[in-house]
């Protein structure tokens, strides 16, 4: 919410500072005294948990990087050098590998959020563009990172998908060519891409800013989806209601995070990137990991190689385009009651995908994975624009202020809870 | 607070479901025997080695596995670290009190395993290679010198290097503790290929070494043919009862009690850290418990004079 500065300098640097370069300025209202609805749920939380994330990352992995040698002969001995040899490398190693995980369940979360609460809608199209192109880059990035151990599933993974490319036509072939810097996956291919897996997480924390400037223009969407009519009404100073509230979600995650970290790191891992990768001897099963399952089993419902590709991608692409495809006036699914089902049959279907990457390509799985698909598709394409112009909305609030005292008098007279939830 | 709960419900069974899918993945792939798994102590969220049971399995990896199989990632020193088979904390008598024995370079039991070996070095001063016996610096000696002798001697198979080989298998320590038990006699419907070895635990598929009159003409299995579980593969029978003699008379010298040993054994050499690991997350899960509560009681207090 673009609203007047209200920071009041005192000390003597600070004045000095102001008039020059007012950086304090800029943080105090962006994040301490930002107008930010009242009504905003744990579903809210995610985006400071991702900022976390990207920071727990770039710190870890600069630490890696210190003791990794990027070379197809020591990649993986100097990875197990960290995990032996180093002090503390193992807690380094293990909180890059399994917080790439927590990233991406984060994301996914923040993003189905976002769907549901219509927060990509005018005017935070934007917003959410840019958000899709962080998740483009996150992809990329852990891509890339899981081919540095140089592990059997490091070296298979990056050869089968950088071999997605040469599905294009007629320039396809020297594109993968142009990928691997050679003829195969090999000593340059493993360079460029830690080389790259170094730089992407800058690029994504460059656009993490501009996301963040997105959002601070229009301000905040909320779970009613009815923007801030009076901001002494509607709306709480980000500092300290939100830091208190985000900081308590962000410690309920790192304790999902460090549970995985010291009693299971390796459960979310595949067994055979702990066997060097070795160019002759293929795996019985080649899979991602877990958070590109959904995608891997897109590309595998098509029959056709470059018709499996261009769907991959379009899953993708086409979140670039659903403040458009999204015909509705109403922005949260509080108040569209069929849209609510759909997406929740979207949910299912985005997990079951999940499941299906990771099953064989074979027999009743492929034919789910088809019906999946088409339905992820379809949900963009057909059931959100036709949605928009043939469902009634609910009665909605009239602001942030009146939708709280309603459910305040919905719960007293209930009488379940005198303390409304949040 | 409902919908809060609800969240951290969602996020505890995403967690669950993310950690099932590597097992349910490999229960679809599989037609061997089901795994056994006894209780290892390092297990579980307070789990750590038993430091009797690495000796014995260092003996058994030593006596028996050593002989094909590398550990490349391993030197001696790693024997006398903290949490490793012969770390030690004091010295034991008739060791100079200058020595400080839980350096792994200066701890007499490491200094003499080492020096069981020779090992090449150089080259000297006159450019020439020699040998010396090992140090604690120097790395576990490899059974061959390269692949193809391995394979040579193998009929055709690559022993895989040992020092990761827990985690490089799918639950690695209770499929070795089985797989070390699985020589069974193969079923009289089946054909065993020469130099390959039936296992009732190995991941095959029995299907295709069925006896002729067991196949219909495309191969497959008759009706009512049962296919035995497990698989074929180049390693022979290693552990026997009572081919390593232990020191303790009160242990029993079984392929079981082997197996589990050299289970122990395997399991620290590929994740030496696992001690110190679990324990610095019992800590980190205390602090993070308490810094979640405080955090709550803050949120509570401060939004407690807004209607929300």
């Amino acid at each position: 919410m673009s609203h007047q500065s209200t920071y009041d300098p005192q000390t003597g640097i600070e004045k000095w500072l102001d008039k020059r370069l007012p950086v304090v300025r800029l943080a105090y209202d962006s994040f301490v005294d930002f107008p930010t609805p009242k009504n905003l749920n744990y579903w809210y939380t995610f985006g400071g948990i991702l900022a976390i994330c990207l920071v727990v990352q770039i710190l870890t992995g600069v630490i890696l990087a210190m003791h990794y040698t990027p070379h197809k002969d020591f990649a993986f001995d100097s990875v197990e050098h960290i995990m032996r040899d180093v002090n503390y490398g193992w807690l380094m190693r293990y909180v890059h590998a399994n917080g790439a995980s927590m990233f991406f369940i984060a994301v996914y979360i923040h993003m189905f959020r976002g769907l549901y609460y219509g927060s990509y809608k005018e005017p935070r199209e934007m917003l959410w563009i840019l958000g899709v192109v962080i998740f483009l880059l996150m992809m990329a990035t852990a891509f890339m990172g899981y081919v540095l151990p140089w592990g059997q599933m490091s070296f298979w993974g990056a050869t089968v998908i950088t071999n997605l490319f040469s599905a294009i036509p007629l320039v396809g072939e020297s594109i993968r060519t142009w990928l691997w810097g050679g003829f195969s996956v090999d000593n340059a291919t493993l360079n460029r891409f830690f080389s790259l897996h170094y730089l992407l997480p800058f690029a994504i924390a460059g656009v993490v800013v501009l996301h963040i400037w997105a959002l601070h223009v229009p301000g905040n969407n909320n779970p009613t989806g009815v923007e801030v009519k009076d901001v002494k009404k509607d709306t709480v100073p980000f500092h300290p209601y939100y830091t208190v509230k985000d900081g308590f979600a962000i410690a309920v995650f790192m304790l999902m995070f460090a549970a995985f970290v010291f009693f299971m790191p390796n459960a979310l891992g595949h067994p055979d990137n702990y066997i060097e990768a070795n160019p002759l001897s293929t795996p019985a099963h080649i899979v991602p990991e877990w958070y590109f399952l959904a995608f891997y089993a897109i590309l595998r419902a098509v029959p056709d190689k470059l018709g499996g590709v261009v769907l991959m991608f379009g899953s993708i692409l086409v979140l670039f385009v659903l403040p458009w495809l999204d015909t509705s006036k109403v922005r949260s699914m509080r108040y569209r009651p069929i849209a609510k089902l759909w997406f929740a049959v979207f949910v299912v279907v985005c997990l079951a995908l999940g499941w299906l990457g990771g099953q064989p390509a074979e027999g009743v799985y492929v034919l789910w994975a088809r019906i999946a698909t088409a339905y992820y598709f379809a949900f963009f394409l057909i059931i959100l624009p036709l949605l928009g112009v043939m469902e009634t909305p609910r009665a909605m609030p009239k602001s942030i202020s009146e939708s709280i005292t309603k459910a305040h008098a919905t719960t007293t007279i209930g009488g379940a809870a005198a303390q409304p939830a949040e | 607070m409902i919908r809060s709960t609800r969240a951290s419900a969602t996020l505890v069974a995403a967690a669950i479901s993310l950690a099932s899918l590597a097992s349910t993945a490999e229960a679809a792939g599989g037609g061997a025997k089901e795994l056994m798994h006894p209780h290892f102590g390092f297990e579980g969220v307070t789990g750590h080695y038993d430091k009797e049971a690495l000796q014995r399995g260092y003996q058994v990896y030593r006596t028996i596995c050593s002989s094909c199989h590398s550990m490349k990632q391993l030197s001696f020193r790693n024997l006398g670290q903290k949490g490793a088979p012969f770390y030690l904390d004091e010295c034991p008598d008739g060791v100079p009190e200058t020595t400080n024995c839980s350096n792994p370079n200066d701890n007499p039991i490491v200094k003499a395993i080492a020096a069981e070996y020779q090992v090449q070095d150089g080259p000297d001063d006159y450019g020439d290679m020699f040998d010396r016996p090992g140090v604690p610096s120097d790395p576990f000696p490899r059974p061959y010198p390269n692949e193809q002798i391995a394979r040579l001697a193998n009929n055709g198979a690559l022993p895989p290097d040992m020092s990761l080989l827990v985690k490089a298998r799918h639950h690695g320590a209770a499929y070795i503790y089985s797989l070390m038990q699985g020589y069974a006699e193969p079923p009289a419907s089946v054909e065993i290929p020469a130099g390959q070895y039936y296992n009732e635990y190995y991941p095959g598929d029995m299907s295709q070494y069925l006896k002729p009159e067991y196949k219909d003409a495309e191969g497959h299995p008759l009706e009512g043919v049962e296919v035995p579980p497990g698989g074929v593969f180049a390693m022979s029978q290693p552990l026997y009862d009572g081919m390593v003699d232990y020191a303790d008379e009160e242990m029993p010298e079984t392929i079981e009690q082997y197996a589990k040993d050299v289970v122990e054994f395997l399991t620290w050499a590929s994740e030496p850290k696992l001690e110190e690991r679990k324990k610095l997350g019992v800590m980190t899960v205390i602090y993070l418990v308490v810094l979640c509560g405080l955090l709550y009681a803050s949120y509570r207090e401060i939004w407690s004079k807004v209607d929300h």
